[in-house]
């Protein structure tokens, strides 16, 4: 009896998964726990591993296909079923990870099984380099589109990336060539041939030439640099530029602008620092936002099109910058937890996030986020909402203001400029308003929440 | 909208004014094209089109010296010329015929009369009528230019309208002028039997042309006892009882008489600006064209021109292009906002044919472009060889970086059909690797582009 290997579910939020690929072949056999394949999702790569021993049937999916959670990817069967066609593995197999196969899977499987079946004899597979395949699964290209140029046949490395550079952009031979040989940027170009092909006259202007120094005229003029180069785009900047395009695109945004005065914020802080750890300010904006959260619960909810969800539990993401990317892990549940509560949890979340260590499980599903360029001494900026959340609090950076007091006195106090930036579809101006004035009410004066 | 409101008024039916027209319906516009003479312009009635059938038919006489070579007898003594100049007239009115075909079916309205501009939007015809246009395209064309002390007189001192016109053959023509239409005359006068001296100011026939391409014309033209001069230029003429005596002086040699029956001057064009109504509207001249904008548009709003009146080369297809671009432009259509001078082709029907667009060494070297070129012969091409036309061959310019097409310079059998491929290379900004790389059927001459363009890589394989 076959057993089907689905496309796990690895996260809240993950809706499909990418086959980087299989580590093992056609007719392996495989043991419990080995690992089969390797995935990759929005933000991380994993291992998925064999849920039952036997051999590995047949390959449904193969490297660079992008498939929908719990989808069947192949079947694990005894050597007896090897060469059964998918149709007849289907109707005999149960489901993989997750128990029972989902109606989807069934279908999915039932549908091809004519394609499926000679892809499941092997037949199909493209000899490639495993750099080939990684490359390929990563731009999602079909290695059976590429023209190999190894030595028996296989597709190498260096034939994805040129069969990215071709099907990703129509230019002319020569604007081609101009590009490539001054480095020119090809972001933003648009072609104004035919059908929208680049010529040479849509380039970007050549990066002006390097200034001649005027004094020292001794000293050898240094090479020129070779300008721009081009990047083809990671799978992970892919999925951030969709993502955050979509949200952008789709979630009608509107801003709020507040400045608090957080001296109260500062003493309270270094208190708590004088007798131990010192929480990170992050931690406590985050178990604010969760208290103003809670008497403010429209701002936990999100829009899915024909219903606005609301979640029992505050989970705030913090966006982290990565050196390839950004990541949002979050914080389960703040509600119910205290700032240092909040803070433990929080340090390894980042120190995890830097390392581009985390499971999807811990950067995904943020009711609310908070984006804080206070360290780069941003004053104030507009972030863009992370969904699922309908909500995100864009901080700015701590400064020493003058501020005219009640007694009328211009006296120095510590002030921070926060931007809220709110779904329009979930929330409408009046409830952004009353929930970051609170926001900034108990910032400067935390005994409010008392009240 | 009433009968004589257009959205375009046309003044000229030539190869910009007719087509203009044509354009214009299909935007969707209301044009009229107002004619004096015969639609279809010099082009087809007095240059381009009858020129190609007289050079057909002297190329067909010329032809028949090589079936004297396979033994079969030829009887010349029906020849009449007078036939021949009616194949060509025929040629010319069945064109034009065409024309008058194309733009009714378009619902171009032609009015025939001489217009004159009298207001922004209006043109006036001779017997008074008015035509109205939101737009008015001046596409008035070009006439031949005269000499300074050899004015025309239509039998011994001719133009090339007289030329095409003669029903007769002189004995004995000088040609004043070595461009393109000096060159077709000789090409033809010689190939009737007639004798022919051409005469030219510069250092070589066609000065527009390809140094290589004029030099293999004039050894060509020579080897068929064409008298070529070049740094030559006729000072004085003396008119005798039939045909005149003429002086010739030589850059840094003895002036020479020479006794011709006729004087062929061909020394350029001028545009056809005078007694259009300019005045009328303000429009005045640079060097006696007609300036325009990146569109054509003249410096008064709704007015545009095209063609000859221009200060462009003398070329139809250039003519119906610019005015294709005025036309879409007054559309409000998207249209190239400047037509590349580099991606102009210029053609020369003489034999062997001349064809080439964008940079020449001269200029190149003139200016300090740097470059690199590729030439491939038409002798080592099958199939010119095999044809008895192996005179020739294909000069590529190509950028010494990028390889980018700067120029092709053609000179030899179909030149001006196989200049296409190149053109085509340049535009599309194709590089000689894509051609280099791609089949072409052997034999055939395009194989000498094929070759040339792998001789810029370094790969010719006949060569």
């Amino acid at each position: 009896m076959a057993t089907a290997v689905i496309m796990p579910k690895a996260g809240m939020s993950m809706e499909s998964g990418t086959v980087v690929r299989w580590l093992k072949k056609v007719g392996d056999p495989v043991k419990v726990g080995e690992p089969l394949l390797e995935i990759t999702t929005d933000k991380v790569d994993m291992e998925v591993e064999a849920e039952t021993s036997g051999h590995l049937l047949c390959i449904l999916k193969d490297q660079g296909e992008q498939v929908p959670v719990t989808q069947p990817i192949g079947y694990i069967g005894t050597s007896a079923e090897l060469g059964k066609s998918v149709a007849e593995l289907q109707g005999s197999s149960v489901g993989g990870a997750a128990g029972a196969p989902t109606a989807p899977a069934a279908e999915a499987a039932s549908k091809p099984a004519v394609g499926e079946a000679a892809a499941a004899a092997g037949a199909q597979r493209v000899p490639s380099t495993p750099a080939a395949r990684r490359r390929a699964g990563e731009l999602g290209i079909d290695l059976a589109q590429v023209n190999p140029t190894g030595p028996n046949g296989e597709v190498k490395l260096r034939d994805v990336t040129s069969a990215a550079a071709e099907n990703r952009v129509r230019m002319s031979p020569l604007a081609r060539r101009v590009a490539e040989r001054e480095g020119r940027s090809l972001s933003g170009v648009s072609g104004s041939g035919p059908g929208g092909r680049i010529l040479l006259a849509d380039l970007a202007p050549p990066p002006p030439p390097p200034a001649i120094p005027e004094v020292a005229p001794a000293s050898p003029q240094p090479v020129a640099a070779p300008g721009e180069t081009r990047t083809p785009v990671s799978g992970k900047r892919k999925v951030i530029a969709e993502r955050l395009s979509r949200s952008m695109f789709t979630a009608p945004h509107y801003y709020l602008r507040v400045s608090v005065e957080v001296d109260h914020l500062l003493a309270a802080r270094d208190g708590i620092g004088a007798t131990g750890r010192k929480p990170s300010l992050n931690a406590f904006l985050m178990k604010y936002a969760a208290e103003a959260i809670k008497r403010h619960p429209a701002l936990n909810t999100s829009w899915e099109g024909d219903a606005i969800v609301s979640r029992p539990a505050i989970d705030i993401g913090l966006a982290v910058a990565q050196a390839d990317g950004l990541i949002t892990p979050v914080v389960r549940d703040c509600g119910s937890k205290g700032v240092l509560a909040i803070d433990a949890e929080l340090q390894p979340l980042v120190e995890r996030a830097l390392a581009g260590k985390l499971l999807p499980a811990e950067y995904s599903g943020a009711t609310f986020t908070i984006s804080n360029l206070g360290s780069f001494g941003i004053d104030e900026f507009t972030a863009i909402i992370n969904p699922p959340g309908s909500a995100i609090l864009a901080v700015g950076a701590i400064r020493n203001e003058p501020v005219i007091d009640p007694a009328g006195a211009v006296v120095v106090r510590n002030r921070m400029r926060l931007t809220l930036s709110c779904d329009h579809r979930v929330l409408d101006g009046a409830v952004g308003a009353r929930f970051l004035r609170f926001l900034a009410d108990v910032l400067e004066d935390p005994s409010r929440l008392l009240l | 909208m009433p009968e004589n409101q257009y959205d375009v008024a046309i003044l000229g039916g030539g190869p910009a004014g007719y087509v203009a027209g044509i354009r214009a319906a299909q935007l969707g516009l209301r044009p009229c094209v107002v004619e004096r003479d015969r639609l279809g312009g010099v082009c087809l009635n007095l240059g381009c089109i009858p020129s190609k059938a007289l050079i057909h038919q002297a190329d067909l006489f010329a032809s028949t010296a090589a079936l004297e070579e396979m033994g079969i007898a030829v009887d010349r003594s029906g020849f009449s010329y007078r036939k021949v100049f009616e194949r060509s007239r025929q040629v010319a009115d069945r064109m034009s015929a065409g024309v008058n075909y194309l733009l009714k079916k378009n619902r171009v309205d032609v009015l025939h009369g001489t217009g004159r501009i009298v207001g922004r939007n209006t043109i006036a015809l001779q017997d008074g009528t008015k035509v109205h246009g939101r737009n008015i395209l001046v596409a008035t064309g070009s006439r031949p230019r005269e000499l300074p002390g050899f004015p025309f007189d239509g039998h011994t001192v001719i133009s090339s309208d007289d030329a095409l016109m003669a029903t007769a053959l002189p004995g004995k023509m000088l040609i004043l002028g070595g461009g393109a239409i000096g060159c077709e005359f000789a090409h033809i006068l010689a190939g009737f039997g007639c004798g022919v001296t051409l005469v030219e100011l510069q250092e070589q026939l066609l000065p527009l042309e390809d140094v290589d391409s004029a030099s293999i014309v004039t050894r060509s033209f020579r080897r068929r006892g064409i008298t070529v001069l070049t740094r030559t230029r006729a000072t004085a003429m003396e008119r005798l009882e039939t045909g005149a005596r003429v002086r010739l002086e030589t850059e840094g040699e003895k002036a020479e008489e020479l006794i011709t029956d006729q004087i062929l001057v061909v020394v350029g064009r001028v545009p056809n600006t005078a007694g259009i109504g300019l005045e009328s509207v303000g429009l005045g001249l640079q060097r006696g064209f007609i300036a325009v904008g990146d569109y054509y548009q003249t410096e008064v709003a709704g007015i545009y021109a095209a063609g000859d009146v221009i200060d462009s080369p003398l070329l139809a297809h250039l003519a119906s292009k610019e005015a294709e671009v005025a036309v879409e432009h007054m559309a409000g259509r998207p249209t190239p906002r400047r037509i590349d001078p580099g991606a102009v082709p210029a053609a020369v029907y003489c034999e062997p044919q001349v064809a080439s667009f964008g940079l020449s060494e001269k200029r190149a070297q003139a200016e300090g472009i740097p470059f690199e070129k590729a030439v491939f012969p038409f002798r080592a091409v099958g199939k010119a060889v095999s044809i008895g036309k192996h005179e020739g061959q294909v000069k590529v310019l190509v950028d010494p970086g990028t390889h980018e097409i700067l120029g092709a310079h053609i000179v030899g059998e179909s030149a001006p059909e196989l200049v296409h491929e190149l053109l085509l290379a340049r535009t599309a900004e194709l590089l000689p690797e894509d051609i280099a790389r791609m089949i072409h059927v052997h034999p055939t001459l395009s194989e000498a582009v094929m070759e040339a363009m792998r001789a810029v890589e370094g790969w010719a394989i006949h060569m």
